[in-house]
């Protein structure tokens, strides 16, 4: 992973968690805005996957435990979509904390794959 | 909403699904957990089962509870309705048991690394702390949020069925 697109990735996640959280405390229901930053979200995850595949062969190898990396790769990459479709069905604040709380989650998630990445074996 | 309104959601007395409202994001937090949890067990098992047989058990168990949880908070009925406080009631018993014998007995779950994040945490560990005590904060919600949804059911069974045996009057 490359730390400035991992800072940017867990900052997009983290704002649009904020965002949707703030939106949901407003009785605001999901609206383009939201679903958006969710997409943004999911875009970066998917790009996250290229890099993840092309970073060993240029230099850039992972020195945790690969299993566990992709493990958190590929279930944080289904969530947005689920989130987005469990929050389509809701037109409430309901449905937009749905929301917050998926990008939320993947913000963590994010944050953990990098230390995964990067972990200093002993 | 009126509260007509919010009993409408509810459906056919006494089988309300937890799909509506508040419930979604409660639903929503257990899906993710129980994907969480069954990431990381499966990882575990798969990769390093060995080192810590007992433990990471324990922690294909906890992701099996969260899968069953979340379905059955979505499913309508009450059979799915005793499903959901069985499996809350279990995971919370779990994040409790679990997260002292970690704390304070490691070696009775065969864990020797004490850190919440560590290789062989699992989602109970420590009060669930590697999940922002998540694990140990929402089932307390989701008991909660039964309780709460079967007065509301109780409510809509006594108030509008025409049929109910015990009023002995027409309807």
């Amino acid at each position: 992973m490359i730390l400035g697109f991992t800072i940017a990735q867990s900052a997009v996640a983290g704002i649009a968690g904020l965002l949707c959280v703030i939106l949901a405390l407003a009785k605001r229901k999901p609206n383009d805005a939201t679903f958006l930053a969710l997409g943004l979200v999911e875009v970066l995850l998917i790009a996250q996957v290229v890099v993840a595949l092309i970073a060993p062969a240029v230099g850039n190898p992972a020195t945790g435990n690969l299993i566990e990396f992709w493990g958190y790769l590929i279930t944080a990459i289904i969530i947005p979509p689920l989130a987005a479709f469990w929050a389509l069905a809701e037109p409430t604040r309901w449905g937009t904390l749905v929301l917050g709380i998926a990008a939320l989650a993947i913000a963590v998630m994010v944050y953990r794959m990098y230390q995964i990445w990067t972990v200093q074996l002993a | 909403m009126t509260k007509a309104g919010i009993r409408g959601l509810h459906g056919p007395r006494g089988t309300g699904s937890t799909a509506r409202g508040a419930g979604r994001a409660l639903v929503a937090v257990y899906a993710i957990l129980a994907l969480a949890a069954t990431g990381r067990s499966v990882v575990q098992i798969l990769d390093r089962f060995a080192e810590a047989p007992v433990a990471y058990s324990l922690s294909a168990l906890a992701a099996v509870v969260y899968i069953v949880a979340t379905i059955a908070l979505v499913a309508r009925g009450r059979t799915w309705i005793r499903v959901a406080w069985a499996a809350i009631v279990f995971e919370l018993a779990g994040v409790l048991i679990i997260g002292t014998l970690s704390t304070f007995a490691p070696d009775l779950l065969g864990i020797d690394d004490p850190s919440p994040f560590g290789r062989q945490a699992t989602v109970w560990s420590f009060y669930g702390a590697g999940y922002g005590l998540v694990p140990l904060l929402l089932p307390v919600l989701g008991l909660i949020w039964l309780r709460r949804r079967s007065r509301t059911n109780a409510a809509d069974a006594s108030a509008v069925d025409p049929t109910d045996a015990t009023s002995g009057r027409p309807a």
